[in-house]
């Protein structure tokens, strides 16, 4: 950002006079503001498109009310959840039951910051990115667990505890499932990662296809991701015919709103982690997005990323709607009997391949056999 | 070295869960008590929604109460209608014309078909998956449409009468029933796909909340939870009644093909297999249906002799059973109604000991539980 703001005031010269820390102050709250615009965006057509979705999947037609073809029925929803009155209980821990909901979507939204939209768009390459993002999206828990303790209710509370005890068990497959991206790119940086997959056509530098393990791997990410994120079917923490809706069953208003928005940004952050480190990222296939002029390569890159991780999206929508819930105690004997050992043992996989065959993946092996 | 601390004071949660909870198929209310996510004690609270039929049938005569056994079980009126019917006509002694009788068994067994489908729907929207409720919707309106081109209703038909039905069949009935059958009978195949054999469904069901054939009869079972259990005790043949004896159908029956017998997957399957021999049934009566008058004579003022008498019906949620006492005059003397859901709360409190907060609304659903009939 800082060297941002240096060649800004070059390119500019009125700037001269403006201090740099100034500068660059202004350019991240004007980059926040785009990344917080992309994902209330995304979240609000997320929730469209989950209905519509849904409508698909079950025989029946979705919103269709507002705007032509009920396209704006997420603004309508925005309206009503923004006009709504914001309930709090009386007997409520009153700072713990505000505070809660701002953890959730801060966790949520933080994410978005070193998602690798593009060759150059990206709010913050952080050269911790992934273990950023396993920090930050850790502040959901706290959220959760505090919205469900607060509320006093008992459902609430069941919800909250639930969500805890799930977040922190999946987030070890999750870390675990992640590694092998870094180890192959050796960085913690998503563009790092995301430049790492750029060989051979663009496809088959994939981390997905890597070598078998790292094929595993992303099944397994995906897997633990889809539970760490509470989506069906490991959304027990919200189980609606279980816990009447769970951690925010006394949540109304924008509260509930920003609840729902947290939802939706857990979505898309896992869909685009997904897509940065095992579906090559913004990669665009037969190209370098690099080589490109800077504003093309960028577009192009940002649609080739957004295309992949709606795909991801979708996948999940659909298996949402698809798939029934697992009960508690299967959840935590799915974690730690069964994922937790297969991450762990595909880690050691990964290693051994990179060590054995010097860090070459199957694709990049067939391709040097025909020199 | 410091002496160990205290161990926490813990206590059991007392949870109320109910009468307004999305799983609990109405008012019901159970009082869970827990020990975590574990349910020490799961008491059923029965009464949210008592509506006093069996005070109102007291005070209003026989054709009178029809309508409100549309209210007994909301999801299979006609079964209720015909029930009601059939008792009132074996104390008076009345027989409804062959016509008519055929036309209860049609309207019984689409009913049994429609109610299983909400059952299989709310029961899978239980377990987190929505979509198959849809899927329930979907065919249950066709039936909702025969109902309505037979009667003009869709919901609380009040469709049969003492001595026969209020209506003939309209032209083309017969041939929308069969129609609805061929397109109904390949769509069990596809739930059967959609859900019923899921991995994680099946996780959730199998050896849930196991009731034993010897405890499901001591505990008054009936209907598809007796016969979950193995017992293949059905009404419609163990005690027939109208036309049943001239078709040629199977009593379903749990078969612990995915746990033990007698779990709650033994119970939603029993549902899903009797929609088939519902098709069997149909299929011939609609096949078999001779011409003929709807209605029987009965007497304007109908007054059945004095006597008590018991008769039974095998409807979608078990025995719908009338205990009728006539005093001679016009309104039964009394008139006790024996209904399903009721009597499977008995049960409850014993199989949801131990289970988790989620298997309590797998048992609920694979109940079957409908709210009037337990509060009547």
């Amino acid at each position: 950002m800082e060297a941002l703001a240096i060649s800004l005031i070059k390119a500019v010269p009125f700037l001269g006079a403006v201090p740099v820390w100034a500068v660059a102050l202004v350019l991240m709250v004007a980059v926040a503001a785009v990344v917080l615009a992309f994902a209330l965006t995304f979240e609000g057509v997320g929730s469209l498109v989950l209905r519509k979705v849904a409508g698909d999947i079950q025989v029946r037609i979705g919103p269709n009310r507002v705007g032509p073809n009920g396209v704006l029925q997420f603004l309508a929803d925005g309206v009503k959840l923004i006009l709504k009155e914001d309930l709090t209980p009386a007997s409520a821990d009153r700072p713990l039951f505000k505070m809660a909901p701002y953890f959730v979507f801060v966790g949520s939204f933080a994410g978005f910051v070193v998602v690798p939209f593009g060759v150059g768009l990206i709010a913050a390459d952080l050269n911790i990115g992934v273990y950023y993002v396993m920090a930050v999206s850790s502040l959901v828990v706290i959220g959760i667990l505090l919205a469900g303790w607060s509320s006093n209710n008992k459902w609430a509370l069941l919800g909250g505890m639930r969500g805890a005890a799930q977040i922190i068990s999946y987030e070890i497959p999750v870390g675990l499932a992640l590694i092998p991206a870094v180890m192959i790119a050796g960085s913690l940086s998503l563009q790092d990662i995301v430049r790492s997959q750029g060989g051979l056509w663009g496809i088959f530098g994939w981390n997905l296809f890597h070598n078998p393990f790292t094929f595993f791997s992303f099944f397994l990410y995906f897997t633990a991701a889809q539970a760490e994120t509470n989506q069906t079917p490991f959304d027990l923490p919200e189980a609606e015919s279980e816990l009447v809706s769970g951690y925010n069953v006394e949540y109304s208003g924008i509260r509930f709103g920003y609840f729902f928005l947290a939802e939706f940004g857990d979505m898309f952050v896992v869909a685009a982690l997904t897509t940065a480190l095992f579906l090559g990222g913004w990669n665009i296939p037969f190209f370098h997005a690099e080589t490109l002029p800077w504003i093309w390569g960028n577009l192009l890159s940002l649609g080739v990323f957004l295309g992949k991780a709606f795909t991801i999206v979708l996948i999940m929508m659909w298996v949402r709607w698809t798939l029934p819930r697992i009960r508690v105690d299967q959840l935590m004997r799915l974690s730690w009997k069964y994922l937790i050992p297969l991450t762990f043992f595909n880690l050691l996989g990964v290693s051994l391949w990179l060590l054995v065959f010097n860090g070459k993946g199957i694709p990049a092996m067939i391709a040097s056999l025909f020199g | 070295m410091t002496a160990r601390p205290e161990a926490l004071p813990t206590q059991e949660m007392t949870i109320n869960m109910g009468p307004q909870h999305p799983s609990t198929h109405g008012v019901l209310r159970v009082i869970l008590t827990t020990d975590g996510e574990v349910v020490t004690r799961a008491v059923p609270d029965v009464g949210y929604l008592h509506l006093g039929l069996e005070k109102i049938a007291e005070r209003l005569n026989y054709s009178q109460f029809m309508p409100f056994t549309d209210r007994l079980d909301y999801l299979a009126g006609m079964n209720c209608n015909c029930a009601w019917a059939w008792a009132v006509e074996k104390l008076a002694k009345i027989e409804a014309p062959e016509r008519a009788e055929y036309l209860r068994v049609i309207v019984s067994e689409l009913n049994r078909i429609s109610s299983h489908l909400i059952s299989f729907g709310s029961f899978t929207a239980d377990m987190g998956a929505f979509t198959p409720f849809l899927y329930g919707i979907r065919e249950r309106e066709k039936v909702n449409d025969l109902f309505e081109m037979l009667c003009g209703q869709r919901l609380t038909y009040n469709y049969a009468r003492i001595g026969g039905v209020s209506g003939d069949a309209p032209p083309g009935f017969l041939e929308k029933t069969r129609e609805f059958l061929d397109y109904f009978e390949p769509k069990i195949d596809e739930y059967n796909n959609l859900i019923s054999y899921n991995k994680i469904f099946v996780q959730r069901l199998a050896n849930v909340a196991v009731i034993s054939a010897e405890e499901a009869v001591a505990y008054g079972l009936t209907g598809p939870n007796l016969r979950g259990s193995g017992v293949a005790f059905d009404l419609r043949k163990d005690e027939p009644y109208s036309v049943y004896p001239k078709f040629d159908f199977n009593v379903c029956v749990g078969s612990g093909e995915r746990g033990q017998l007698g779990d709650c997957f033994d119970r939603y399957m029993v549902r899903i297999n009797e929609m088939r021999e519902s098709v069997k049934i149909l299929r011939q009566a609609v096949d078999q249906i001779p011409e003929g008058p709807v209605m029987a004579k009965v007497p304007r003022v109908f007054k059945p002799p004095v006597g008590e008498v018991y008769f039974r019906a095998e409807n979608p949620r078990g025995e719908n059973g009338y205990y009728l006492v006539s005093d001679g005059s016009a309104n039964p003397y009394r008139a006790k109604i024996r209904a399903g859901s009721f009597v499977t709360m008995n049960i409850f409190e014993k199989v949801t000991r131990g289970l988790l907060i989620a298997d309590i609304v797998a048992v609920i659903g694979s109940f079957d539980i409908i709210l009037p009939e337990i509060d009547r």
